[in-house]
């Protein structure tokens, strides 16, 4: 398991530097120019020296190493010097953005917990609802409530984000005025009554996130569940007499989690991706709105950041989902 | 399956009136197909009935609410001859979302077509050759491992500009977000395909083909290619609702067609700001995707279903 693991992790690195590879590639071939913006007063021999002072001036195979160096090992030193006081970084050039001039992991930072705590929780409610439906569901095939719990999974698969939460601020928002449609991100949680409202303002987007993830969860726990209650342990189980909960939150329930931690893990990117249509609808400034603001900025340092960071997530569950199958389910052996 | 084109539908046990038979058990899914057929009248047709032009302006006109608005409130400003209301350029909405049900449609028909085809190929190819196998399938890992809407959205952005100078403004960003959306969701299908090919090349049937010396070419063709055929059209309906959605999501970011050129998303995202007075301008295109791709997906249940000789017959 462990070298195993090592392996994966050996041959991770040439897929992320290769999927660095395309995007770098793929902005660097792209005809939009980050000069676009500029007055067009500005004579064309400072216009090229504004080129020269944004990193522009070098070709591709100098720029993508510096990428490389600036994400991989001075960005870290960064990190370290910040956490510990220590001077690894000892003044290294870092990720700059075109547009706030500003290092790009600082922005990155400042956005970060919005999306964590809107993203993390949608994921969170978004599986507490779906394992339940997804146990009865299968425990009760054909039942009414099956049934139900299919229609609302097409539905979730069907609706999009951006529809979904628009209803949900008409209905709310709008007609009943319950909850706020912004979502306040300078709010600060100091007592009851702030905390309420930060519950309040999180309600809408987090279930927008969470109906997707419930939709496609409580399939997959359906189908496990199903293909285990027909398994011959359980009628041993039950033909020793043991009482129907133990058999199934216990038995079955149990070995139906192994392949739906699997896509749960697996899931995790794919939110971050709807992440980013539910912040431009309830104004959630966090990091798919800059993702948005960047590329309409042709702020490239930025995008480039931001979209590897996502690639190096979606490896890095590809990963976990991966070895955590191979923990969980000891008849899967991998060396 | 024999060749079906030339099977007559009267021959009793046609493969194909068997599926039929079986889909039409389905009642999500036969609802799906007469909803997916309406749709498609609805923006084919229903223009040459409803003949009001969707670009044409009438400021005296505008923020019509629909007739059955009427009813909820005497004092509505409405008329009957914009029945779903007008926006507040004036234009006729029912006649927009025609026009952009049509642009929907064709996106995600187009896109789901190229996707099938791209990932058919590259699933066949990966399947039937050995050689090719570890280098495509590889490559098929790394698509995978993309953020994709990232970079679709970079992809819109950045490469808008040449194409509609080279196509013009409708058919450039027509071919880009087609294209877009076919290079990066084609890779499920050849994963199904490439299993299923796999599996298919062991089976004696091919073994036989192969001794009396068909070339690799018509042996895909003809042998090969038929059999995948229900998994591939499975997830064809599945990439026809993914198409729709990407495509909405796009103009939703404002990333899609420009703004004279109506289609669900761009409607929904143009009428997103007034939605507070005009909450029907926002519902009734986020209605049509989302009815359509519903109508989709229960169609692709009904198929898998319909398809799969295990259930087909009980």
């Amino acid at each position: 398991m462990l070298i195993y693991t090592i392996r994966r992790l050996l041959l991770s690195i040439p897929t992320l530097l290769f999927i660095a590879f395309v995007i770098f590639m793929l902005l660097e071939l792209a005809p939009g120019d980050p000069m676009a913006q500029m007055p067009l007063t500005i004579p064309p021999e400072v216009k090229e020296k504004m080129r020269l002072a944004l990193g522009l001036g070098e070709p591709w195979y100098v720029r993508f190493p510096l990428w490389l160096k600036q994400f991989f090992i001075v960005e870290p030193q960064y990190w370290i010097d910040g956490a510990f006081g220590t001077n690894f970084a000892d003044g290294a050039q870092r990720i700059i953005s075109f547009q706030s001039r500003s290092p790009v992991f600082d922005t990155i930072a400042q956005r970060m917990p919005q999306t964590l705590w809107v993203v993390g929780m949608s994921y969170v409610v978004g599986v507490l609802i779906a394992l339940p439906i997804g146990i009865i569901s299968a425990y009760r095939q054909y039942s009414v409530f099956d049934q139900a719990g299919t229609f609302v999974s097409m539905i979730g698969f069907s609706v999009p984000p951006f529809f979904s939460g628009v209803l949900l601020i008409v209905i709310f928002s709008v007609q009943l005025k319950w909850l706020p449609s912004i979502y306040d991100t300078t709010h600060v949680v100091t007592d009851m009554d702030s905390f309420v409202f930060q519950l309040r303002q999180m309600v809408m987007p987090v279930m927008v996130l969470a109906l997707q993830t419930t939709a496609q969860v409580s399939r997959y726990m359906r189908a496990s569940m199903l293909d285990n209650l027909g398994q011959d342990y359980v009628r041993t189980a039950r033909a020793k007499g043991m009482s129907e909960s133990t058999v199934v939150l216990k038995h079955v329930l149990r070995n139906s989690m192994i392949p739906v931690v699997t896509v749960i893990a697996l899931g995790i990117p794919s939110i971050f991706g709807g992440a980013i249509i539910t912040e431009q609808i309830f104004k959630v400034n966090g990091l798919g709105q800059l993702l948005i603001i960047a590329l309409q900025g042709n702020d490239i340092p930025m995008v480039m950041t931001i979209t590897f960071l996502l690639a190096v997530l979606i490896v890095m569950m590809n990963l976990i989902a991966d070895i955590l199958y191979g923990i969980l389910d000891p008849r899967i052996r991998y060396d | 399956m024999t060749d079906t084109t030339v099977t007559p539908v009267e021959k009793p046990r046609n493969h194909w009136w068997d599926v039929w038979a079986q889909f039409r058990t389905h009642k999500g899914a036969v609802a799906g197909l007469g909803f997916l057929v309406f749709i498609t009248l609805f923006v084919t047709v229903g223009p040459v009935i409803w003949d009001v032009d969707p670009g044409k302006l009438n400021i005296r006109n505008k923020d019509v609410r629909p007739i059955y608005m009427a009813l909820l409130d005497s004092n509505a400003k409405v008329n009957w001859a914009n029945p779903m209301g007008t926006d507040n350029l004036g234009r006729d909405i029912m006649a927009n979302i025609m026009a952009g049900g049509r642009v929907s449609l064709a996106v995600g028909w187009t896109a789901m077509i190229l996707a099938v085809f791209i990932g058919t190929l590259i699933g066949v190819l990966a399947g039937y050759f050995k050689r090719l196998d570890g280098l495509l399938m590889r490559f098929t890992d790394l698509v995978l491992a993309l953020p994709l809407l990232p970079l679709l959205l970079v992809m819109m952005l950045l490469f808008r500009d040449p194409l509609r100078a080279t196509f013009g403004p409708e058919n450039g960003i027509f071919i880009l977000i087609v294209t877009g959306i076919g290079i990066t969701s084609w890779m499920q299908t050849a994963r199904i395909v490439r299993g299923d090919v796999m599996a298919l090349k062991e089976r004696e049937f091919v073994l036989a083909a192969r001794s009396i010396g068909t070339p690799a070419r018509r042996m895909i063709t003809r042998h090969l290619l038929p059999n995948v055929l229900s998994p591939i059209m499975v997830s064809a309906t599945l990439g026809l609702a993914t198409a729709i959605i990407t495509e909405s999501a796009l103009s939703f970011l404002g990333l899609g067609f420009p703004s004279d050129f109506p289609t669900w998303g761009k409607i929904l995202f143009d009428s997103v700001d007034r939605m507070t007075a005009f909450p029907e301008r926002v519902i009734w295109p986020g209605l049509a995707i989302s009815l359509t791709v519903l109508a989709v997906n229960y169609i692709g249940d009904g198929l898998r279903d319909a398809l799969d000789p295990r259930i087909r017959g009980h």
